[in-house]
């Protein structure tokens, strides 16, 4: 169920993310969400691509620091109140939310939502259990 | 001058009395510290070999590592219970290097940097603020036992806070200031800004050591502060402050020759160089008897002038230090070895870390930033683990350093790489050049 996000280290200057999503679109990988946590110092920038694997070599010869990261895409209504819920089920599995962001694009009236979770298994049962989407890499890599 | 009988001795008595001790202190390392000991013994020599002052060049040098492979007490010549005082210093890893003070010693570094204090015609009736640091490092401790010896009133004010430090030199009417130089052009930058007027201000001397500076900087100093400023020099593993320190003439610092025997080496050969000739200076101390040092290496690169000087002192004077035979850095008065942050960096990460030493000086105060690049190792997908990273970083160099420091992670390849090796220190100040 993991979909595997990519990690880079950006220092909080000028021109970092045009370097990177540059270097990506040379490489022909589609970016399909993405996140930026910053301090006032550095960055994190979290994709998810279609190619993963393509993307963290192309970056890794690039020059940056690249990571893997197992995360999870759950499907959510694209209604008021449509998260609360999937948060409720990790809640109550006991599964601790590290971050979360969403999709850039969607399908039809659903929302897609990026969850880092210290779990990934337990999170995709118990999300599975109520009643969620948890589309797979295969799947999150091509919408 | 505190001590003229000394001070002008005449040469040629200054040579014999320089004699008499080094005998006493080249028998007692050999017969108290077994690393003197050996290294004779390897070098084929005993301590009747030392028949005039020529014959110190034919002893083996000490270097800053013994004083590391011997942490902490291995090179004292007393025993414990006659050391009345420690001091310490940077080593090149996370130990420092340690010395170790008789009651004898305390005496006389307190006649030393009596002389060192009397350099500026410093009387009982001087006021003398202590701005250098209090505890293991020398400088606080030296100027204070000196500026005692005398019978000054001292100010034992520590360094930092520095508009205190001009509300008391005010209120108390402080007449001779001692701190690092850099210290000392803050103090008069935060000076001039508040306004307060000069005559408020008694001051009229400052003595400032413990880091390289320059005429240019004296002279700035001088005429913003409207006083005298001497340049000072010493060492923990010789004694601290008070090894050489410079009178009136601004031309050079008159060395106590009758406690400590300088040379001046080719830091490549070893081989004695003659007064003018600039080379890495090297210290005999001969009347410690806690921590004899033979033949210090110091890494200060200077030069000996034998000239007299108008002053009437006799001792030999040294130049201004104009830099370094080794790496090391000092920031804030405190000499930090690039290995030091280099030691606590391979603690953190397997691998060595490509990292930068930056060190600038914004107004008038020197600023150490170590940046570290990214490796995959060190990375960590949440901000908290890198911030995690950055803290822990930060805490170990400022608790083996003993200075503030600011981290910053970079990226890859930021930092500038010439023939495969990094470079690893940055140095903005310029400070000899100046």
């Amino acid at each position: 169920m993991a979909v595997k996000q990519i990690s880079v280290f950006l220092e909080n200057k000028s021109g970092r993310l045009a370097a990177v999503t540059k270097l990506l679109a040379e490489k022909q990988v589609n970016i399909r969400a993405l996140s930026i946590a910053d301090t006032s110092d550095f960055g994190i920038l979290r994709l998810i691509v279609d190619d993963p694997d393509k993307a963290h070599k192309a970056l890794k010869e690039g020059g940056f620091t690249v990571s893997a990261t197992d995360v999870l895409a759950v499907a959510v209504p694209d209604t008021p109140g449509g998260l609360a819920p999937a948060l409720a089920v990790l809640e109550e599995a006991g599964v601790n939310i590290e971050y979360l962001y969403a999709f850039v694009a969607q399908r039809a009236d659903m929302a897609m939502v990026l969850f880092k979770v210290n779990d990934t298994e337990r999170a995709a049962a118990a999300l599975i259990k109520a009643g969620f989407g948890v589309p797979g890499p295969a799947e999150v890599y091509s919408i | 001058m505190w001590n003229p009988a000394i001070e002008t001795m005449s040469r040629e008595n200054l040579r014999e009395l320089q004699l008499k001790r080094l005998q006493e202190t080249v028998a007692l390392a050999y017969d108290k510290v077994p690393h003197y000991r050996e290294k004779f013994d390897q070098a084929g020599l005993k301590p009747q070999d030392v028949k005039s002052l020529d014959d110190l060049a034919r002893l083996p040098f000490t270097v800053k590592t013994d004083l590391r492979d011997h942490y902490p007490f291995g090179l004292f010549a007393a025993p414990l219970k006659d050391i009345v005082r420690v001091h310490a210093s940077s080593g090149t890893t996370g130990k420092p290097i340690v010395v170790g003070y008789t009651r004898g010693d305390i005496a006389t570094w307190a006649e030393v940097m009596a002389r060192t204090i009397g350099m500026v015609n410093t009387t009982s009736e001087d006021v003398v603020q202590v701005a250098y640091g209090y505890g293991l490092f020398t400088g606080g401790l030296g100027l204070h036992y000196g500026a005692e010896n005398i019978g000054a009133t001292v100010v034992p004010i520590s360094g930092g806070n520095t508009k205190r430090q001009i509300m008391l030199m005010q209120d108390f009417g402080s007449t001779v200031l001692c701190c690092t130089p850099s210290y000392a052009l803050f103090i008069t930058e935060v000076f001039l800004e508040s306004g307060i007027p000069r005559e408020s201000l008694k001051l009229r001397a400052g003595l400032f050591g413990a880091e390289p500076w320059s005429d240019a900087m004296r002279r700035d100093i001088e005429e913003k502060l409207k006083i005298d400023a001497v340049d000072i020099y010493g060492l923990t593993e010789v004694i601290g402050p008070g090894v050489a320190s410079e009178c009136l003439c601004k031309e050079g610092l008159h060395i106590c020759e009758d406690h400590f025997i300088p040379e001046i080496i080719d830091p490549e050969t070893g081989a004695v160089l003659p007064p003018g000739k600039p080379g890495e200076l090297v210290f005999t101390t001969i009347t410690k008897k806690g921590f004899p040092v033979l033949r210090y290496r110091t890494r200060d690169i200077t030069l000996l002038m034998d000239e007299p000087c108008a002053c009437g002192r006799t001792h030999i004077r040294m130049a201004r230090v104009m830099g370094r035979s080794d790496d090391m850095l000092i920031i804030r008065g405190v000499n930090v070895f690039p290995s030091q942050i280099e030691s606590v960096l391979l603690s953190i990460s397997h691998t060595e870390p490509h990292y930068l030493i930056v060190v600038d000086r914004e107004k008038a105060l020197d600023t150490l930033e170590v940046w570290i690049e990214v490796s995959e190792e060190l990375f960590r997908d949440e901000v908290r683990g890198l911030e995690q990273l950055e803290r822990r970083i930060h805490d170990e160099i400022e608790s083996v350093l003993g200075i503030s420091v600011k981290v910053k992670l970079v990226e890859p390849k930021t930092i500038q790489r010439s023939e495969g090796k990094a470079k690893r220190v940055i140095d903005k100040r310029d400070l000899v050049k100046q």
